[in-house]
């Protein structure tokens, strides 16, 4: 595969690839997953949490979840270093914004700068491109419409109702288009989240982090003992729903408790 | 070398700082002023830095706001990347930092500042007097302008480290009042706000009472 058209960034290989970038994107696939979800009124952020070691101080220990100004938050999947960089430039920029116009950015201004960073370091020499994906979930001043958009390590950007990125994405992205509806209240958004996160993570709620955006409040980092709530939540739904299921029981499940339960369950 | 020579007139604007026991007190002149004229009661010569830092400005018109806008940006940007506030001394330090850098490029920041602000950690309300050779000093209680030759004896006679907030607004009406005795001009009342623990607020400051000139 690589005959030299991997090693300049700017160079294209004959098939029209720019190889480099092809390479960032599988970096992003290595890095933990991370999902982003529009409510009615509210955004969600959902982060896989790598399993701290031993002797790691958990507290100190930077997070995927980041905010860019009060009312901008972004979630990363791929190399984490790469992120802090990236981090840095939107909360600058978030900030010069503020200070030339006297307003905060809209979100999409700011995926559009954080996407024209990423594309920056795909057509100039002696760098490397950004390693990660992100989402930046957040409000616009003034108004109270819940925004969503991904950015790639090639430049591109674009917005979504439900999506995800990192580890496994495929798999959570398929599970979010099988289950996401428009409207959705804010539990059900953060349900929503929680559960199509623990498709991939195995290890329950203390590998799952969970950010709540709503207009004209600071970013909430959900507990915990929350996320584990969820957690429970979702895993008792799925026991009834296997039991309901079994063919021996038919009489039971004759009387339907969930009407709409079936068929959420068919992906787990 | 000699740069152009600094000129800074003595400004009849007003600005005041009064520490309490759990609180720190700004006044500010409402005039916008030029020259001989008024352009505007309703002036707010302060920028809220973070939830518990004020900045006070007077000075040249224009590099006032683009100094105090451009400090707050900056004070904003690092609660952005730290995830926690600069604390009032250390955002003084800043602020005195980047007004001697200014002094000694080519075109110098000519404003006076007060810095108000409550230390969350130490539990203690600050006051930072600051002006535009960036000499900075932590006081009780400030005063930049006119203002300090009327206020300043005020002060020294009736302000005591723990006072409470009612103290502290009988000592700043008894300064606002001496000052409508005595400046030669109007500054439009003060407009007056308060730092404690729970952040900046503004309060309604009523300024018509009459005051008798002897």
């Amino acid at each position: 595969m690589a005959s030299g058209y991997d090693r300049a960034l700017s160079v294209f290989s004959p098939d029209g690839h720019v190889f480099q970038v092809e390479y960032a994107l599988e970096a992003v696939k290595r890095g933990t997953c991370a999902v982003g979800v529009k409510g009615k009124d509210i955004v969600v952020l959902g982060c896989e949490k790598r399993s701290a070691m031993k002797l790691q101080d958990t507290r100190i220990t930077p997070s995927k979840i980041g905010l860019v100004d009060t009312h901008v938050a972004l979630a990363f999947a791929g190399l984490n270093a790469d992120a802090r960089i990236l981090v840095d430039r939107a909360r600058l920029e978030a900030q010069s914004h503020r200070l030339t116009v006297e307003d905060p950015v809209s979100i999409e201004y700011i995926t559009k700068y954080v996407a024209g960073v990423q594309q920056r370091y795909t057509q100039s020499g002696g760098v490397r491109p950004f390693g990660i994906s992100t989402l930046i979930v957040g409000f616009d001043p003034n108004d109270k419409t819940p925004r969503l958009y991904q950015t790639e390590p090639s430049g591109i950007y674009s917005a979504w109702k439900a999506n995800a990125i990192g580890r496994s994405s495929k798999t959570v992205r398929e599970f979010l288009e099988r289950n996401h509806k428009d409207d959705l209240d804010r539990e059900e958004t953060i349900k929503l989240t929680v559960k199509s996160l623990l498709e991939v993570v195995q290890t329950g709620a203390k590998n799952i982090e969970i950010a709540i955006m709503a207009p004209g409040k600071s970013l909430e980092m959900l507990p915990v003992e929350d996320i584990e709530k969820y957690v429970e939540n979702i895993n008792t739904e799925k026991q009834e729903e296997a039991a309901n299921r079994r063919p021996g029981r038919s009489g039971q499940a004759s009387i339907p408790t969930r009407p709409a339960g079936e068929g959420s369950g068919s992906g787990a | 070398m000699y740069g152009e020579q600094l000129v800074f007139k003595l400004p009849l604007e007003v600005l005041l700082g009064i520490t309490g026991k759990d609180f720190t007190l700004i006044a500010a002149s409402k005039a916008a002023m030029r020259g001989a004229t008024i352009l505007k009661a309703s002036d707010d010569k302060t920028r809220e830095l973070n939830p518990h830092t004020l900045m006070a400005f007077s000075g040249e018109a224009g590099d006032t706001v683009q100094f105090a806008e451009y400090i707050q940006a900056n004070v904003q940007l690092y609660s952005m990347r730290n995830g926690m506030e600069l604390s009032p001394s250390a955002t003084a330090n800043f602020v005195r930092g980047e007004l001697a850098r200014a002094l000694r490029s080519r075109r110098p920041y000519t404003v006076n500042l007060l810095l108000g602000g409550y230390d969350n950690i130490a539990d203690k309300p600050t006051l930072y007097w600051i002006d535009y050779l960036a000499s900075l000093a932590p006081v009780p209680y400030a005063a930049h302008g006119y203002a300090q030759y009327y206020c300043l004896s005020l002060l020294d006679k009736h302000h005591h480290p723990d006072i409470d907030f009612d103290e502290g607004m009988k000592i700043l009406r008894m300064c606002t009042q001496e000052l409508k005795r005595r400046l030669p001009i109007d500054f439009k009342g003060v407009l007056v706000k308060v730092i404690t623990k729970d952040g900046v607020k503004e309060l309604d400051y009523e300024d018509d009472v009459k005051v008798d000139v002897p």
